[in-house]
């Protein structure tokens, strides 16, 4: 009876890119809630629970009139609020009618959703995901629409980077990387892991952003989550013995990949990510190629790691009561985890148990 | 909005009065505790005269600590529900179901009018304590009959302090409804639970107002109307039947018990599945659903059978059975 959940319901959640979002109907479903996302004509965006209080039919089947919402079966009106406020062949409104109207807000060029009680949504929680704002930073990004897998394991992926040097040989992976110890912080919501290689070869696409043929580098990756499922990866290079490690970065190239991973279902997931960075902001066509490199037909990074991950959740599925085994390269993903497991205890008014220890037991 | 309700076990941890007719009563389910948002009700299936049914009563206050406390008042010509509710002893076995909202409470409202009549209080009680956590600008307005019918007043003065305001009837105590409401900010709501006289005075001055219908929120027992619950005859002519409504039945009820095929669904006067037509009425019909118009009800042409009666007299009704 008590299914271990996956995900915290109190908590913001990206639901789309913010120039995604128009006047008309989009159905997405986060954290198995099933949403109709549109924006108003006041700017304004509105999500509601996509299913029509008469008899279920998706509300995104339906059409906007005005900022209102028209079921595509009898023509019951839902406004912004959910509050049905038209009924066919009646001259009153059943006053329980209406759908669920979430929480949503704008911020960082995404549209942040809160699936839990809306009682609890405080918009100043919002992950700080100011990377991804367009101004010191620059980046396209995409999302990774309903990516088969526990939004968990790419938490896993992206908080250990080891694995760069096995799905990513030949652009970003390098021996270095499982070669050189790391650094894991926590706070009660956030969880860093710090990896400095020192006078090294840099790998093949930090060798071209950095333009020095010949240099060594000092290289960094410093991946900074925060609970329950966002991700900065300040990443770079910069010339040995520059002082980089000592936070003089001056000679050196500085980007971030950035991951909003939201739960679709307990099995799948929404992956917005980005690539930004500081270095030749204006060069249009580097932030074309960063994107190229990152999803490309099948052929980027992200696209080599989406294959792992959906390959692995079959794994899972398949093998549903097999546990884990973790090593030291997990300590990111084990810290990552173990905040999450705290919000879902808070959420459930239970104390926090060692659950990180089978992680897989969601997917039973 | 789309919920799931599903029945378990419980037990009835303890009771408490509130006032004379009206009693808390706290109850520990079984399984999984599902926290209620403020404005849910849960079911409770009673027995009366060897019979289950199931009735619903609003939650009081956020029930934190696992347990569901619902409010009971105990009404002499109910239809038994109270009464089984009131013989209950702490220790008795219930069967529950979980949390249902129809009565949904909707956040960052720039102002709240919460207005409650008698026992109406129970889902407004817990709507304004979530309201003050959140620091929402509220106000209470509490109608009763008499001082001593003003249940969890006391709680609410030390929760809410001067955002209480009460009225007692025979102390000449009168909401007026119509500044209250006028003094409501642009997209302020409104919500109300108590009586039907309330609640429609409260609908008429909010239409004559031209405010938006659906910032309107009510919910209504089904149970209250214009006249005490009397007896009366209901004849069809077309199945050629007369059937007897007791006081402490529904004509929907008494009907289906006298085989007649009736359909419904909310059984509390808000959809009008149940509706039939008048052919004619000796006595007043007092309608106690929220279906139809002020318009509808005055030209008296149908009723809704799961909460309407008749005072005084007998009603002389068509069914939709085509069959004889």
């Amino acid at each position: 009876m008590t299914d271990a959940k996956a995900f915290p319901l109190n908590a913001w959640y990206t639901a789309a890119w913010s120039h995604e979002v128009q006047h008309e109907l989009a159905a997405r479903t986060v954290c198995g809630h099933d949403v109709v996302l549109y924006r108003r004509s006041d700017g304004e965006v509105t999500a509601l629970e996509d299913a029509c209080w008469h008899r279920l039919l998706p509300l995104s089947m339906g059409r906007l009139e005005g900022d209102q919402v028209v079921c595509g079966y009898h023509g019951l009106v839902f406004n912004a609020a959910g509050r049905c406020t038209y009924m066919p062949a009646q001259k009153t409104i059943n006053p329980s009618a209406c759908v669920r109207a979430y929480p949503i807000a704008e911020r960082h060029r995404l549209v942040w959703i809160w699936p839990g009680d809306p009682a609890l949504a405080d918009p100043s929680t919002i992950p700080d995901f100011h990377w991804n704002d367009g101004t010191e930073w620059v980046g396209e990004g995409g999302t990774f629409y309903s990516l088969k897998c526990d939004y968990r394991l790419v938490i896993d992926n992206l908080m250990d980077l080891t694995h760069e040097t096995y799905v990513h040989a030949g652009s970003i992976g390098d021996e270095a990387i499982t070669s050189t110890p790391f650094d894991v912080t926590h706070t009660d919501r956030t969880a860093t892991v710090t990896r400095w290689m020192t006078n090294i070869e840099p790998p093949p696409f930090w060798a071209k952003q950095l333009g020095r043929p010949g240099e060594h580098v000092d290289r960094w990756q410093i991946i900074y989550f925060q609970a329950p499922s966002t991700i900065i990866g300040d990443v770079g290079v910069a010339v040995t013995g520059t002082g980089a490690p000592q936070g003089d970065r001056s000679q050196g190239v500085n980007g971030a990949f950035l991951a909003a991973i939201t739960p679709e279902t307990d099995t799948s997931c929404h992956y917005f990510w980005n690539f930004v960075r500081t270095f030749r902001k204006d060069d249009e066509q580097l932030t074309r190629d960063i994107n190229k490199a990152h999803v490309n037909e099948g052929k980027g990074v992200y696209d080599q790691d989406h294959v792992v991950l959906e390959a692995q959740q079959k794994a899972i599925d398949k093998n549903p009561r097999l546990p884990f085994y973790n090593l030291n390269i997990d300590a990111g993903a084990l810290w990552a985890r173990k905040l999450i497991d705290g919000m879902l205890a808070r959420e459930q008014g239970q104390p926090a148990q060692a659950s990180n220890q089978v992680p897989n037991q969601a997917a039973e | 909005m789309a919920e799931k309700i599903e029945w378990r076990s419980a037990r009835l941890r303890s009771v408490r009065d509130l006032t004379p007719d009206i009693r808390l009563f706290e109850i520990e389910p079984s399984g999984d505790f599902v926290v209620p948002t403020p404005g849910s009700h849960i079911n409770v299936t009673v027995q009366i005269g060897g019979r289950a049914d199931a009735r619903s009563y609003s939650i009081v206050g956020p029930c934190t600590d696992g347990l569901y406390r619902i409010a009971v008042k105990l009404l002499g010509d109910s239809r038994g529900g109270s009464a089984y509710m009131w013989s209950l002893a702490p220790g008795a076995n219930l069967t529950i179901s979980t949390p249902g909202n129809h009565f949904f409470l909707s956040r960052g409202r720039p102002e709240y009018i919460l207005l409650a009549g008698g026992i109406g209080i129970t889902p407004i009680y817990t709507m304004a304590l979530a309201l003050a956590e959140t620091g929402a600008d509220f106000r209470l307005l509490y109608s009763c009959r008499r001082r001593q019918d003003l249940a969890l007043a006391d709680e609410l003065q030390e929760r809410i302090g001067a955002r209480l305001h009460e009225f007692v009837d025979e102390e000449g105590g009168r909401v007026d409804v119509q500044a209250e409401i006028a003094r409501l900010a642009p997209g302020g709501e409104l919500y109300v639970c108590g009586p039907i006289g309330l609640l429609e005075a409260a609908k008429r001055v909010w239409q004559e107002s031209g405010r938006p219908v659906d910032q309107l929120r009510f919910e209504t027992f089904g149970n209250s109307g214009r006249f005490a619950s009397q007896p009366f005859a209901v004849k069809i002519p077309r199945l050629g039947k007369v059937v007897e409504v007791p006081q402490n039945q529904t004509m929907l009820d008494a009907l289906e018990a006298a085989g007649v095929g009736m359909i419904y669904d909310c059984r509390r006067g808000e959809c009008g599945l149940c509706a039939l037509h008048i052919l004619e009425v000796d006595g007043i019909v007092d309608h106690r659903d929220v279906f139809f118009s002020d318009e509808e009800k005055a030209e008296n042409r149908k009723l809704c059978t799961c909460v309407s009666r008749v005072a005084g007299g007998s009603i002389t009704i068509d069914t939709a059975d085509r069959a004889a």
